[in-house]
């Protein structure tokens, strides 16, 4: 029970990291300015790196003989285990950065209680994750503010991304037994623990950005439980492609 | 539509055996802090630095290129400026 849930619990850290490194990987050529691009493409190499750590660790756990490639590149869509939020479209620069702050500013409080898992591996990974992601979150913070509180086109462009993103930050928080499992057990974080450090995160960068938090809806999405949406078969169909059509392939 | 380009910011990155900081390349940013982190993203993905300084690009002054010969050719024939013109007496010449 509790090794089928810190399986899951893995996958589900290694796949945030994986899918969204994925999306930002498709700035590429196509920031607004150079020095965004490069950011941008910093931000996804750092989370393709998390991702391998943890595909590699989730790997053993599962003792199959699964390695991060396989993991990374040959599961169908309902095997991934990633928040519905990093496998939205990118939409304009606005929305990247929105998402990209509400997501670091909740990894950042998860690997923070991460450093003290029993699982050492996660606690080390954690480590190394955390700095990468304390600069993701300033970074995005910072454009979210300066977009947020810009000219009212910057500024009604950030209020959209939010509304349209918000939704599917209630996902981040719900609770199930794979959570309680790993979080009794020592190897893992309820998210409950970490909402109040990412609450406060978010309504002090919205309240400086001059931004409106959105209205509390019904929708939860269900990304965590494999539940995606139809944005994600093509995401996979580009990132998987080469190892489906060459097998084995390595550089 | 009126078109705003950001400005330009000169950036100096100290590198980790380095004690002062040297001039790498530019960035455009908005402002100084969005600035240092450009030039983070931008000049230090290779362990290039532990330290970043930015100076937009209009503050700082420049000599002009012509004025060359009499800014610093007069230098050229003093010899006598450099300590190796300087014959010491042996007894301190090898400090």
């Amino acid at each position: 029970m509790t090794a089928a849930a810190h399986l899951e619990y893995v996958l589900r850290l290694a796949d945030n990291a994986l899918i969204l490194g994925q999306r930002l990987s498709e700035w590429t050529g196509h920031a607004p300015v150079l020095e965004e691009e490069l950011a941008l493409a910093n931000v996804a190499l750092d989370l393709i790196g998390q991702s391998r750590l943890l595909l590699s660790h989730a790997g053993k756990l599962e003792g199959a003989g699964r390695d991060e490639d396989q993991l990374a590149f040959l599961r169908v869509d309902q095997q991934y285990r990633n928040l519905t939020l990093v496998e939205l479209p990118n939409g304009d620069f606005g929305r990247t950065v929105a998402r990209n702050f509400l997501f670091s500013a909740f990894q950042r409080p998860l690997w923070d209680a991460l450093l003290s898992s029993r699982d050492v591996e996660l606690a080390a990974i954690a480590e190394k994750s955390l700095k990468e992601t304390r600069y993701h979150l300033r970074h995005s913070a910072d454009w979210v503010v300066r977009l947020g509180d810009g000219t009212d086109e910057s500024h009604a462009r950030m209020q959209s991304a939010l509304d349209y993103l918000w939704p599917y930050t209630e996902e981040f928080f719900t609770e199930e037994f794979v959570d309680n499992e790993v979080a009794t057990s020592g190897l893992g974080v309820a998210c409950a623990e970490v909402q109040p450090a990412w609450e406060a995160t978010v309504r002090s960068v919205l309240a400086e950005a001059t931004l409106k938090i959105p209205a509390q809806t019904a929708f939860r999405s269900r990304g965590k439980f494999g539940v995606h949406t139809e944005h994600m078969g093509h995401l996979l169909a580009e990132m998987q492609h080469l190892q489906r059509a060459h097998p084995g392939a390595r550089w | 539509m009126e078109r705003k380009e950001w400005p330009l910011w000169e950036i100096f990155i100290r590198s980790r055996n380095g004690l002062d900081h040297k001039h790498c390349g530019s960035v455009h940013a908005p402002d100084a802090r969005m600035a240092l982190q450009a030039a983070r993203d931008v000049y230090t993905r290779r362990q290039e630095g532990v330290s970043i300084w930015v100076v937009r690009a209009d503050h700082i002054h420049a000599s002009d290129p012509d004025a060359k010969p009499e800014m610093f050719d007069p230098a050229d024939d003093k010899i006598y400026r450099h300590p190796t013109f300087y014959k010491l007496p042996d007894e301190v010449d090898h400090m």
